[in-house]
């Protein structure tokens, strides 16, 4: 699967993106995130009604040989967790963008988007 | 100032690993393959079929003389006088107050006068050379390192033996066994041994020729496999690994390799070994719920605490698996521990060796 990046997301630096959609987002890692890791063999999720605080690491994905946080691009309270995930977590390679999603989020503060990178300047980061 | 990747060493078959799209990794000083299309697929390639492994990081270390039994004898844990011409033995190099230096396959090779092979972990190599040269004194010994005389490569799997006997000029060595044959019209040093669990071939070859029989395994339907899963493989089939279940810190009788200790050899470290009782001992586990251990998560148990010294998901029975030092009294098999794995307390149970038996 080739590198991806789709332009209506927003994207952190830590290789996190934000799919938002008025004061609630969908979080996930990007393409380049689970190439690194590799295969990924488990994902722990935050309990939903959690807080999480943007770059905050907020939840664990494994490789069989690596355990890697994974931040929250934004801040606000855990609505719902993927659980799909936690019997194939490998959804996280094959889909970054859609089946792979780990949590959506109600935002407590809408002005941190605009710290957010858009996809030109994420993949300005990475090469 | 130079980056890392200038100063790391590279193995004869680096561009085999670039070619194959491996993902090359600092390793003991080396850039080596950690995988190439993924630690699971290549581990189920070892369980189910073959890969081979480019271990060439690993040292050598040769033996030689009318007194390199005896000298051997004096330094490796296990009986050198039991090793026969063509054989190989599993030992360790041990200090005076038996802390583990490495752990070792000596092979006595074959031909004209005592001679052995020592195979050394690469990140030892320079300190087992050292260790083994400043012991010869008194013996008639040359000790001789040999790691740039040698590539190696690890063929292991079930098909791995009749892999490697199609491109073999003759007889393959059998399990614990070592013989010259020619692999790819290369003559070679074969060896039945390996780090995985399954049957196999590990072969030492010239540097300057490797290449060709990695071609040629390929050519048979052999897959490259890296170090990940080498590492998966050895923690399912409870090998050791220096550095994590090893260490100057620890020594073989806490690490349940007693069986590799013949105390009467009278082995440096041996008297410190003599009538000792454990307070901890390294044991297999696995995990009963979710999670995966790593190496320095704290273990509870109902005896006291303890470490892992090795932890992976296991690619065969997917679950978490691992090596711990525990209490004794607790080092039971079915023994219920908790792994604290980074603020979480994950159920386990102390597991027999080894974890997964192909």
């Amino acid at each position: 699967m080739a590198a991806d990046y789709p332009e209506d997301l927003k994207y952190h630096a830590e290789h996190d993106w934000a799919r938002i959609d008025g004061d609630v987002a969908v979080f996930g890692v990007t393409w380049y995130a689970q190439d690194a890791l590799g295969e990924v063999v488990f994902y722990d999720p935050p309990a939903v009604g959690s807080t999480v605080s943007k770059d905050g690491a907020y939840a664990e994905v494994e490789s069989v040989k690596a355990v890697s946080d994974v931040f929250a691009p934004l801040s606000g309270e855990i609505l719902e967790v993927n659980e799909a995930l936690s019997d194939n977590p490998e959804k996280i390679n094959d889909d970054p963008y859609g089946d792979g999603w780990l949590v959506k989020v109600k935002l407590s503060d809408l002005s941190e988007i605009d710290q957010l990178l858009d996809v030109a300047a994420y993949r300005d980061l990475l090469s | 100032m130079p980056s890392a990747a200038e100063t790391l060493r590279r193995t004869p078959l680096h561009d085999r690993h670039q070619a194959a799209g491996a993902r090359l990794v600092p390793f003991a000083g080396w850039e080596m393959p950690v995988q190439y299309e993924g630690v699971r697929q290549e581990h189920m390639a070892v369980r189910e079929e073959a890969g081979v492994f480019d271990v060439s990081h690993m040292g050598q270390v040769e033996t030689r003389g009318p007194g390199a039994e005896a000298f051997l004898q004096r330094l490796l844990s296990n009986d050198v006088t039991k090793l026969a011409e063509g054989g190989a033995q599993y030992s360790l190099l041990c200090r005076e107050d038996g802390g583990v230096i490495d752990d070792l396959f000596t092979y006595r090779l074959p031909g004209d006068g005592p001679r052995f092979l020592t195979v050394t972990n690469a990140s030892n190599h320079e300190r087992d050379y050292a260790w083994l040269a400043e012991h010869a004194a008194g013996f008639d010994v040359e000790v001789v390192d040999a790691a740039d005389r040698y590539a190696m490569l690890a063929v292991q799997g079930p098909r791995a033996r009749a892999a490697v006997e199609r491109i073999a000029g003759g007889e393959l060595p059998a399990r614990m066994r070592t013989a010259s044959v020619a692999i790819a019209g290369i003559d070679c040093l074969g060896c039945g041994t390996g780090y995985t669990g399954e049957d196999g071939v590990e072969i030492l070859a010239p540097p300057e020729r490797a290449g060709e029989i990695w071609d040629a395994l390929l050519a048979e339907g052999v897959v490259p496999v890296g170090l990940g899963a080498r590492d998966t493989l050895r923690l399912e089939a409870c090998f050791h690994l220096y550095g994590n279940d090893l260490s100057l810190d620890r020594n073989p009788i806490e690490a349940g390799l007693a069986w590799a200790c013949k105390l009467d050899t009278d082995f440096i470290g041996a008297d410190a070994l003599r009538d000792l009782e454990p307070a901890q001992l390294l044991v297999p586990f696995a995990f009963t719920g979710p999670g995966i251990p790593r190496q320095g998560n704290p273990v509870s148990t109902a005896h006291g605490d303890g470490t892992v010294t090795s932890g992976s998901l296991s690619p065969c029975l997917e679950i978490g698996i691992g090596m711990a030092y525990l209490p004794a009294a607790a080092a039971t098999p079915g023994a219920p521990i908790e792994v604290d794995v980074r603020g979480k307390r994950r159920e386990a149970a102390v597991r027999g060796k080894p974890l997964y038996k192909s």
